[in-house]
């Protein structure tokens, strides 16, 4: 994000001259970008004439002021690098750069730790490894399969593709990244030293739960105050879906402005250690939410094969104006589906957050996986969603076998294409939804 | 089989064109079972426009259309008429391509369309109109009329950034439009944006529009419904001249009395199937049919045993 | 008074530059393009970024890889964006356009994480972006690098006068492009598949080949905004083609008027006005000491931005979806 930011961002206001310089900073093992201090860099002018010289401070940065917009070059020294800190492609040693008008010229040198491989490895197929990618797959899956089944019964019942659903994961998770942490004086700071959750942390388990009424309550207020009122105002059906688009920019960037840009772990359970069950390996945390997932989702098939409320949200998803006239109150069953919505994104978000790391971003990665999954289940469907979030998760696990680690995500999406081509109406949809 | 009998008499219909009342106090005794066997479904004609064989589309497992052999006569104008959820817009969606059959066939002209895509099948001259009127509400009237012409030369991508090309041509196409507006009442609207139009007048509009490709058959979903009386009767004077100018015309009509007023032949749906059909006078006169029509189901206890 | 101690000279000369320069022409541009899918053919493209991106990497990549010269590599760009629309569109203009909106706005962030990937690092320079292609256009560039245009306070190095002249230039010859396809019969079925793609069908138009070509078209349009852009900037950085940015073009598009030849004009201008003008207010008073530092740095107000865009886009949506100037009457946008 950091190149966005200084890509996009408007000429620093109040400077009068350039300066040409670089920034250096590496990744170290807990996925932090930390300075690299005492790197010599020279700016030189293109026709080699020396502008400066020079040792990255601290913050590892270094730049020299330079005569006027303009073409500069940019050596590192490698030989001054720390050991075990090496460029990603040691040939690119001199950086090009513009400098424009009041505009600083920055070189960006691409650093990686010296045993680091710049590609995870992903040679050999072999029987644990795909029993190991399978359950991290199936992990995955659950995790989407939670989100995605709010996402596929708002669709069913009201038509509309909720853009701003992955930022309800990630409010499910920062909110218990807070609850966890801080209590809600890391939101409202005058409630410092108040009682917890208030005022300080509380365990994950706590965190979580409120998250998931967080996160329900979110959806209440979705409806209530968002969508309600626009299905009531006859707003069609694309401009809500633009609005839930402009929602989710907000809160994206409303999360990336008080999170911050870091990744970020859970203050407990970060750190366990693999257990050994027949060939594959699982941590605690990760199977305890995988069993839990399971419960929660026989949890909701059952709310949904069994009991009033269930049956009348499937009469919705399945015609609307037939389930109005004999009697539903569709209003009530949609207000029930975004709760649910709601306070399973934000469980789903706990979960996701548990098995990787939290970032401001991640919700809107899973929303597209989660989009994936529902195409290929079957759009408005409950069981199809899952089913195809299960498939997705597996699916991007296993191709890691084939594929590098970091286009696995990508697979899934081609995966979308394609399915779309093939079959339009997902596994469990059916045809008639299509002309 | 009676089928030639009601051929020629189909053609003295033609020639005729009288009106009459149907007849509500008529019983169905063993004489008019006998009726219906003969007039049940697969009458052939004389030179079928349509002809539909063993169509089946089902939903989930509701079977919404399954006929089994249905001709439609040239240059007459046939109802179809059936009670809500008979298959009868089913039917006009598979006919033009909006749906596909899951079996079954359509010959047009005596060829099989069934693997043309709705866009072709309408420039072969199957053209239909919409149960709830597609008027195209942000381009004006004249537009919607223009955009029903066939083989317009500025169509096509490049062409269009040429105007030379196709400008004398849509000269042609703006004059006949205007013309047909002129019949029907909508010229001094031409300019206006469609979405400024009443319900009735887009009807008109989009019958209108139908009829700037010179179609060979027209297929109109309820051309009546939500048209107020004074515009009904002008909207079906124009209907009663399309077969003179060569046109076939198939309508879904629920207004008996349209119905009974304009239309050659009567084909009669329920629960998919075409259970009676035949000409306007004797299918009014048929009980069960009304019965069937209205819902009271009384009439046609299993339609499989009377079939022939 | 610490407002005054902000230099609002400085800001209004920052707020000209952007609403006229090569922000406002490249946005306008995208824009044009988003108003060929969704203004004028209905379709909902929640991925133009992904065609900004294609546009200015297959312009990029024919120089650093292929050598080409600036026509071909134009040339090369606008076919990254016909392929691109190609791929997005066969499969999914047959759908609901639910379909499309959700396929575009994957594969636009498909594309950026392929361009920033280790994988395809050695030919797109990953995250860290394209560089060193400029040469062969800079030397088309009639105007003196090292001196300034403009008018009065607002001036602009040769250079980027150069990307400038060229986006405004495109722009203006893609309206009138989109003018006469507007006004053909080639428009009336585009705009006749936005108002009911079954009343087309049943009239006999192929409403997926239109649609098709729509997308393209408004897809290589994209493209050329990308283009502008690698020219103005000189570098090709897979993260200024973040999904949001798609959503600034709507922005754009919605403040000038769905389905006007315009709008993306004029909404862009505003847009970069509007934007530039708040964020250097917010800047300077951050500097000024106004904003405390504990609430907010100036880095942050960046992403104040974008906050902002998203809040206006749901706001315009809702309650003046025919634009800022436009009246309910011309809406093409049916919002009810």
């Amino acid at each position: 994000m950091a190149g966005v930011m200084l890509l996009m961002a408007a000429p620093a206001i109040g400077q009068s001259s350039e300066t040409v310089g670089t920034r250096l900073r590496h990744q170290n093992e807990d996925g932090e970008r930390v300075p690299v201090e005492g790197v010599v860099i020279s700016v030189t002018t293109t026709d080699g004439s020396e502008v400066g010289e020079g040792a990255t401070d601290s913050e590892g940065v270094f730049s020299v002021p330079v005569s006027g917009p303009g073409v500069y070059l940019v050596t590192i020294d490698v030989n001054t690098l720390p050991a075990g800190i090496r460029l990603r492609e040691p040939d690119r040693t001199t950086v090009e750069v513009e400098v424009l008008e009041s505009r600083d010229g920055r070189a960006i040198f691409s650093l990686i730790s010296g045993d680091a491989e710049p590609m995870e490895e992903s040679g050999g197929v072999s029987v644990r490894r795909v029993a190991q990618l399978t359950t991290e797959g199936v992990k995955l899956g659950l995790f989407l399969g939670m989100a995605a089944i709010g996402l596929s019964l708002v669709f069913g019942t009201t038509g509309l593709v909720n853009f701003a659903h992955g930022e309800m994961v990630t409010w499910g998770m920062l909110s218990a990244y807070f609850f966890n942490y801080f209590g809600l004086a890391g939101v409202f700071g005058f409630m410092a030293g108040w009682w917890p959750p208030l005022g300080e942390g509380v365990n994950l388990i706590f965190a979580a739960i409120l998250a998931v009424i967080v996160g329900g309550a979110t959806g209440y207020l979705m409806d209530r105050w968002v969508l309600r009122p626009l299905r009531t105002r006859g707003v069609s059906l694309i401009a809500q879906m633009v609005v839930t688009i402009g929602l989710s920019i907000l809160a994206r960037y409303m999360f990336l402005f008080v999170f911050g840009g870091n990744l970020r772990f859970f203050r407990d359970y970060s750190a366990q250690s693999a257990l050994q069950i027949w060939i594959i390996e699982i941590t605690p945390k990760d199977l305890i939410t995988v069993i839990l997932s399971v419960l929660i989702l026989i949890g909701v098939g059952f709310f949904l094969q069994r009991t009033q409320t269930g049956k009348a949200m499937r009469a919705v998803a399945d015609n609307r104006d037939l389930a109005e006239s004999s009697g539903i109150n569709v209003q009530r069953v949609i207000r029930i589906v975004w709760i649910g919505a709601g306070a399973l994104a934000g469980l789903g978000g706990v979960f996701i957050g548990l098995a990787e790391q939290l970032s401001w971003l991640i919700g809107f990665r899973m929303l597209l996986l989660i989009f994936a999954g529902v195409v290929l289940g079957g759009l408005g469907t409950a069981y199809g969603a899952l089913l195809g979030c299960l498939l997705v998760g597996i699916g991007i696990q296993l191709s890691t076998l084939f594929i590098p680690v970091e286009l696995k995500n990508i697979g899934a999406l081609v995966v979308l294409a394609l399915v779309l081509v093939v079959r339009p109406q997902g596994i469990l949809g059916r045809r008639e939804r299509f002309g | 089989m009676s089928g030639s009998n009601l051929a020629s008499r189909l053609w003295d219909r033609i020639r005729r064109r009288d009106d009459f009342e149907p007849d509500l106090g008529w019983v169905l005794d063993d004489s008019r079972r006998k009726w219906m066997a003969e007039h049940t479904s697969g009458v052939t004609k004389p030179d079928p426009a349509l002809v539909i064989k063993n169509l089946r589309r089902t939903f989930g497992g509701l079977t919404a259309v399954d006929v089994d052999h249905l001709e439609i006569q040239r240059g007459v104008i046939t109802a179809l008429i059936g009670p809500n959820g008979a298959g009868k817009t089913t039917l006009f969606n598979l006919l033009t391509g909006f749906d596909r059959p899951d079996s079954g066939s359509v010959l047009f002209d005596g060829r099989d369309i069934e693997r043309m895509r709705s866009h072709v099948r309408a420039r072969k001259g199957l053209v239909r109109t919409f149960q709830l009127t597609k008027a195209l509400t942000k381009l004006s009237v004249l537009e919607n009329m223009k955009l029903g012409a066939k083989g317009q030369v500025g169509e096509g991508f490049a062409r269009s950034l040429v105007p030379p090309l196709w400008r004398v041509q849509e000269r042609a196409i703006e004059k006949r439009a205007m013309e047909l507006l002129e019949r029907f009442s909508l010229a001094h609207m031409a300019s206006e944006y469609a979405g400024t139009l009443s319900g009735g007048q887009r009807k008109l509009l989009e019958m209108a529009r139908a009829l700037m490709s010179r179609p060979a058959v027209v297929m109109l979903d309820e051309p009546v419904a939500g048209v107020n009386p004074a515009l009904t009767q002008s909207l079906l004077e124009h209907v009663r001249e399309l077969p003179i100018e060569g046109m076939t015309v198939i309508f879904v009509e629920h207004d008996m009395d349209v119905v009974w007023d304009i239309s050659d032949w009567v084909v009669v749906m329920a629960e998919g199937r075409v259970i009676a059909e035949g000409l306007a006078e004797d299918i009014g006169k048929n009980r069960a049919v009304i019965d069937a029509y209205l819902g009271s189901g009384q009439g046609i206890e299993n339609p499989e045993e009377e079939a022939p | 008074m610490a407002l005054a101690a902000i230099d609002w000279g400085f800001i209004l000369i920052q707020t000209v530059e952007t609403s006229l320069g090569l922000e406002a022409a490249v946005y306008a541009l995208a824009a044009v393009g988003l108003n060929v899918h969704f203004g004028y053919a209905g379709l909902l493209n929640f991925g133009q970024v992904g065609f900004v991106a294609m546009g200015a990497y297959g312009m990029g990549l024919s120089v650093t890889l292929w050598s080409l010269n600036p026509f071909l590599a134009l040339l090369v760009g606008m076919g990254f964006a016909t392929v691109f629309a190609l791929i997005l569109g066969v499969p999914t203009l047959r759908l609901r356009g639910d379909y499309l909106a959700i396929v575009t706005i994957a594969a636009a962030e498909i594309v950026r994480l392929l361009a920033r990937s280790t994988t395809l690092g050695e030919i797109t320079r990953g995250a860290e972006g394209l560089h060193g292609f400029i040469g062969p256009f800079r030397e088309l560039n009639p105007f003196d690098p090292g001196a300034e245009y403009g008018i009065g306070p607002v001036q602009f190095p040769g250079n980027q006068f150069f990307a400038i002249v060229v986006g405004w230039a495109v722009t203006a010859v893609a309206l009138v492009v989109i003018w006469q396809l507007m006004r053909s019969p080639w428009g009336r079925v585009v705009k006749a598949i936005r108002e009911d793609e079954d009343a087309a069908r049943a009239l006999g138009k192929n409403a997926y080949w239109y649609k098709l070509q729509a997308l393209i078209l408004g897809g290589v349009i994209g493209g050329l905004a990308g283009m502008v852009q690698a020219l103005g900037k000189a570098t090709i950085q897979p993260d200024s083609f973040v999904p949001a940015y798609t959503f600034f073009f709507w922005t754009v598009l919605i403040l000038g008027g769905v389905g006007r030849i315009w709008s993306p004009v004029v909404g862009a201008m505003i847009f970069w006005a509007m934007l530039t003008f708040f964020q250097g207010t917010l800047t300077a008073m951050v500097n000024e000491g106004l904003i405390p530092t504990a609430l907010m740095d100036t880095s942050q107000v960046s992403q104040i931005r974008f906050m902002l865009v998203g809040v206006g886009l749901a706001l315009l949506m809702v309650f003046r979806p025919q634009g800022i100037f436009g009246s309910r009457e011309e809406m093409i946008l049916d919002v009810r």
